[in-house]
Formats: structure tokens, sequence, C-alpha cells
């Protein structure tokens, strides 16, 4: 449960993501989609409630958190480039791991190879266009190869070729290190490319969650039905 | 008009042939100012990203107080490094007033404000900015305030510059505690002052285009530096 100045934004009785999935949050702005990501990455504790990752109770000491924050990462809709070049900027997160300088360049110039930005190493971020700077942000998640990445709208800015891309290089992340993907997003077409299964939020509460096809084509729920019909008034 | 050609005229003049007391005047005044804003960025960067990494509501009153300081006029700090310094002053004993130490402790005073109200803005809205992102990609919390304190490196590099705009062109502090000394403790804002006073207008104005001039010089060269801050 998460509250805000008393007000309740998100109230999840039970939910579980299993290991190495693609999942696809959908539902109206104001859903909870994104506090949840943010409760998830730990960068909120949640107001009631517990988490758990992999068994092990997210609470207690600062270094315990950190540890567990380390396995995970996230990539917001807006991304937030660091003033220096490209370069530094994917291997801002290796970095912070202690990674050894050798391993790290290796791992960095891979990353900016599978997001087809090799050539941009040397460039100054903020000289990107929103679409590059976005696949820069995924090359500085995706070089950690975190257990869990979280997607917040990661393309809703974009055009198609940079989708596609985001796209492309996400699910080979989850196919080549079992990397556990929970993607909010405002695309359904979206979520039925990429996610194995769906969950749709409704006024901070989980109202359905099931593999794509069966929410897609036969939703339990009305709500969720007028929201992929576009019907949904909100 | 014509006193500002001859003015102009006089001021060349003077550069040219290196004229000694100018020149003692022109470094008095660096030395001073250039003194008083180091003191007050070495001051003022930690205390101002100190408080702009802190929750807003929790530094709102000393926030207000800093923002009041910065408008704080160079007489009334003048006036208060006068009484702390003078003989029956707490801080009297030193025998400090009327002397280059006492210009540069009024001219901090000054500068102090500047320099940590404009680094707390600045660390403030790179920490909005970007806190976030370097949490979720594994910074520990002092990685998390390194990161956002180089992020804000211009902004800071602005809040020196502003700093020292501040201190080099004032008059009133130096003028109460240094006395605008012939040889001692005369620098370039006071002998515009006291040759105005006097009726020279030439070098009163040679000397005004001369400070213009520095002031650019040093504001090109820091801002080169900024630039090239900016870069790595």
């Amino acid at each position: 449960m998460k509250q805000y100045d008393g007000k309740t934004v998100l109230k999840i009785d039970n939910l579980a993501f299993a290991a190495g999935k693609i999942y696809g949050l959908i539902g109206p702005s104001g859903a909870g989609k994104s506090t949840l990501l943010r409760i998830l990455n730990l960068l909120e504790p949640p107001t009631g409630g517990k988490i758990y990752f992999k068994g092990i109770a997210v609470e207690g000491k600062a270094k315990h958190l950190l540890n567990l924050r380390r396995k995970m990462t996230m990539v917001f809709q807006h991304p937030v480039l660091f003033d220096t070049s490209v370069y530094e900027n994917v291997m801002y997160g290796l970095k912070v791991r202690g990674v050894s300088q050798r391993e790290a360049k290796r791992l960095v110039e891979q990353a900016l190879e599978d997001v087809g930005l090799a050539e941009f190493a040397q460039r100054n971020a903020c000289s990107l266009s929103g679409g590059e700077a976005q696949r820069i942000a995924l090359a500085r998640a995706m070089v950690l190869k975190p257990e869990v990445l979280l997607l917040d709208e990661p393309t809703s800015n974009l055009d198609p070729a940079n989708v596609a891309v985001v796209e492309r290089s996400t699910r080979r992340l989850n196919e080549k290190h079992g990397t556990t993907v929970i993607m909010v997003t405002h695309n359904i077409f979206q979520a039925q490319r990429m996610a194995e299964e769906v969950l749709f939020f409704y006024r901070g509460r989980l109202v359905e969650k099931g593999p794509t096809q069966q929410v897609f084509h036969n939703p339990e729920d009305e709500r969720t039905r007028a929201f992929i019909k576009g019907e949904m008034v909100y | 008009m014509a006193e500002i050609w001859t003015g102009l005229w006089q001021a060349f003049n003077l550069i040219i042939n290196l004229d000694a007391e100018l020149l003692e005047i022109v470094f008095l005044s660096l030395q001073v100012s250039g003194a008083a804003v180091l003191i007050a960025a070495v001051l003022g960067i930690p205390a101002g990203a100190y408080l702009g990494m802190r929750q807003p509501q929790r530094v709102r009153w000393l926030e207000k107080v800093i923002y009041t300081l910065m408008g704080l006029p160079p007489v009334v700090a003048g006036l208060l490094i006068y009484l702390l310094l003078s003989s029956r002053g707490p801080l009297g004993p030193l025998d400090l007033l009327f002397s280059a130490p006492a210009m540069i402790i009024a001219q901090t005073v000054l500068a102090l404000p500047i320099i940590t109200g404009l680094t707390l803005v600045a660390v403030r809205e790179k920490n909005k900015e970007i806190r976030d992102t370097a949490v979720t990609l594994g910074a520990s919390p002092p990685m998390v305030t390194a990161t956002v304190i180089r992020e804000a490196r211009r902004s800071i590099m602005g809040a020196v510059v502003a700093g020292f705009g501040r201190v080099i062109a004032e008059v009133g502090a130096v003028m109460m505690v240094g006395g605008n000394i012939k040889g001692h403790t005369r620098v370039m804002t006071t002998a515009i002052v006291l040759e105005t006073r006097k009726g020279n207008f030439e070098l009163a104005v040679g000397l005004g285009l001369i400070l213009l001039g520095i002031a650019f010089i040093i504001n090109s060269l820091l801002y080169r530096i900024q630039g090239e801050v900016g870069q790595h």
C-alpha cells in the first residue's frame, strides 16, 4: 500500500512476479503503475505492507537495501543523462559497483553496440536527440545485466524506429540473461508485442493479471475490457 | 562628454606607461577581492551544497536569511566589520582595522551569501533532476551527493563569478574598513570616489574603464574555465 498525504494511491493485497518473464503494466493515468515501479525499485518504501525479493524481505540496513537495489534498475519515461560523454554515462553503474576498468570498457562498448550507438561513445550526452538519449539510458541500464529491469513508459516519446530498437534490446536482455522485465506502457500494442503477462491497474487497485492473450481477448473484468477497447472514460 | 574622452585617453596613457601607482591599486583590488572570493567559495560551496541536498522545508528559514543577505548593502557589511574590528570592538586587539585583511573580511561577508545561495539553488535543482537516476543505477548516498555536485558544477562556477562581480565592484565596505589609504588600502573603487571628489574626472573615468576592463577579462577567464569544466 502507498499513501501520499493520507491519500491512498496504490493498494495491492498480494502480487508476485516470476523471474525471467516480461510483464506489461497497463491502465489509465493515475492507476498507480509508476508508484508500483518506484516501490519495486526501492526508491520509496511502501506506507504499509512488505516487499520480498527472491524470498528476502526488503527492509533494514541501508547497506542491505543498496545491495538489493544493485540487482535491479529502472529506465524512466524522460531519460536523464549526466552532463558528460555517452561513454561515461553508460559506465556510471559499473563504476559505482567497482567493476574493473578493463572489464567495464568491454561491457560499455558491447552495450553501445546493442543499442546501435557505438559511434556515439565520445559525444556529450546532452547533445543527443530524445530517441538517442533513451537508447543510451537503456544501454546504461542493460550494461548492469540486472536481474530485474523496470521500464516506466520508456517509448512514449519516441518515433517507431527508436521504439523498435528499445523493444528489441529489452527482449534480447531478457532472453540472454533471464532478466525479469516489468514495463509500464500506455501503448496496448506494445504490451501485446512484448509482454508474456499483463496486469491491468485501475484507481490504485490491481484489477486483472493473466497471460497476455487471455487478458486481451478474453478479459475477466468489465473494466479491463473497456480499457482495451478504448471505451473507458477516465 | 569631454571628460569621458579625456578619461579614455588618460586611461590609455596610464596603462601604456604602466603607471606604478595605478598598478599598485589594481593589484591590491585583485588581491583583496580574489582572496575574499576564494574564502567565500571554500566556505560557501560546501555549505550551499549541503543545504541544497536537504529537504527544502527543513532549511526554509535559513534559506530566507541567505537570500536576504545576498542583497546586504556593502556599507552595512562594512559597518558591521568596522564595529567588530575597531579598537573597542571584540576583535579590536587584532589591530586589523584599515588594513587589507579587514577589507578581505568585509568582502568575504558580501560574497559568502551569494556563493552559498546560488550553489544551494543549483544543487537543489540538480538533485531533483538526477537523484532518482543515480539511485536506480546503484549509487550509494555519498556517490549520489558527489554526482549531484558534479552535475551542478557549471552553475557553481557561475555562483563564484557572480560573487567576484559583486565584490570587485563594491565601494562601501572597503571604504569603511580600509579607509582608502594611499599605498596601503586604496583600491580601484575607492580611488574612483576620491578622484571624483577632487574633481579629477579624467583619472576617475580612466580608473572606471580599467575596472570594467579587468572585470571583463576576469569574467572571460572564469567562463572559459567553466566551459572546460563542462566538457569533462
